[in-house]
């Protein structure tokens, strides 16, 4: 009679873990190059407004950001429940800390760059426009014209 | 003489390596891209003289009041944030030469030919210290979504394509056509209390 099993079953062959490293660089690689860095730590709590007519921001380097909302529950003790405006790290001690704080970034940019330089505003959709009036006086007054909105895409249309 | 084997080098930690590595690169990025309405400031006023009143005709200013209630008010009327953009479309383009609304004047257009356009058209933006920022950024939305249905509207009769399709001089042509003019308003207060720095 044929055999038609070999005697003492034959284990199976260790499959072959060669080839993950390369799988998992290519997936380091593709996330390395679609995103990009944090910019900042949030200190402002942010809820984007909605909009329908958005452009996207082509250049990530052009852009610097300020942030406007009620700071975060755990920094509310020190800073208040009321909005307030976020330049890095640091909250702004009044809204004439902008065009400082534009000017600087201005200048470390390279200098063919520096009338390209785009102010993304990423304010809260609750806050009162009184602080971003003063906001946008103070980038008007840096020369700092160009500006953005940030805001999120409304899924549907009225 | 026996020869003597290169060792091959155990590669099987490079996989945890480049797991690391691929994990810190997705805590410390966001893919997320930027998205939202670009605007350009007016210059700065540069002396503290009173800019000059600069004489337009009625007709051809619409003015747009958001109040502290986020209550919108166009020439007058009061009306919902859902019908600005038809509003602000009938009053850039003028369509039946309403004496009310701007007067028109015909341009030589390259590309297009002689068109009758609104060209002293002025849509004045002015808000209060207490609205809220979405409703800010919903008047400002739908006056920019009323000036790019009326560039697509005249790019598709002119040109048969999409005004984001066009050429850059087909582009600039359908601009001469529909120039968007919306002027902000130099910011006053209203005497109402409302939240925000000095």
């Amino acid at each position: 009679m044929a055999k038609f099993r070999k005697e003492g079953g034959k284990r199976l062959p260790a499959i072959s873990t060669a080839s993950l490293p390369d799988i998992i660089f290519m997936l380091l690689f593709f996330f390395m190059t679609t995103t990009t860095m944090k910019e900042n730590t949030m200190m402002v709590d942010v809820k984007l407004p909605e909009a329908t007519e958005l452009t996207k921001l082509e250049k990530k380097s052009l852009a610097k950001y300020i942030y406007i909302g009620v700071p975060k529950r755990e920094l509310q003790k020190q800073n208040g429940t009321e909005a307030r405006v976020q330049l890095d790290d640091a909250f702004a001690k009044n809204t004439s800390d902008v065009g400082s704080y534009i000017s600087t970034k201005r200048e470390a940019m390279p200098e063919s760059d520096q009338p390209l330089m785009i102010v993304s505003l990423k304010v809260d959709k609750d806050t009162k426009m009184g602080v971003v009036t003063d906001v946008k006086q103070e980038l008007r007054k840096a020369y700092a014209r160009k500006i953005y909105y940030t805001a999120n895409e409304r899924a549907n249309n009225y | 003489m026996k020869k003597r084997e290169i060792q091959e080098i155990n590669a099987s930690s490079m996989a945890d390596i480049s797991f690391l590595l691929l994990i810190f690169f997705l805590v410390t990025t966001s893919m997320a891209t930027d998205k939202g309405l670009f605007r350009t400031l007016p210059p700065p006023v540069e002396n503290k003289e009173k800019p000059k009143d600069i004489d337009v005709n009625k007709r051809n200013i619409m003015l747009v009041l958001v109040n502290s209630n986020d209550k919108l008010m166009v020439n007058g009327e009061v009306i919902d944030v859902t019908r600005l953009k038809e509003k602000a479309k009938e009053f850039i383009a003028n369509p039946s030469g309403n004496p009310d609304l701007p007067e028109k004047e015909v341009v030589d257009v390259p590309l297009i030919g002689k068109y009758s356009v609104t060209t002293k058209h002025v849509i004045s933006l002015q808000n209060d210290r207490g609205t809220s920022y979405q409703a800010y950024i919903a008047v400002q939305n739908e006056l920019v979504a009323a000036y790019s249905e009326l560039r697509n509207e005249l790019s598709l009769s002119k040109f048969q394509r999409k005004y984001a399709e066009l050429t850059d001089e087909e582009q600039s042509a359908v601009k001469t056509v529909y120039p968007s003019k919306i002027s902000e308003a130099e910011p006053k207060n209203y005497g109402q209390v409302a939240g925000g720095a000095q």
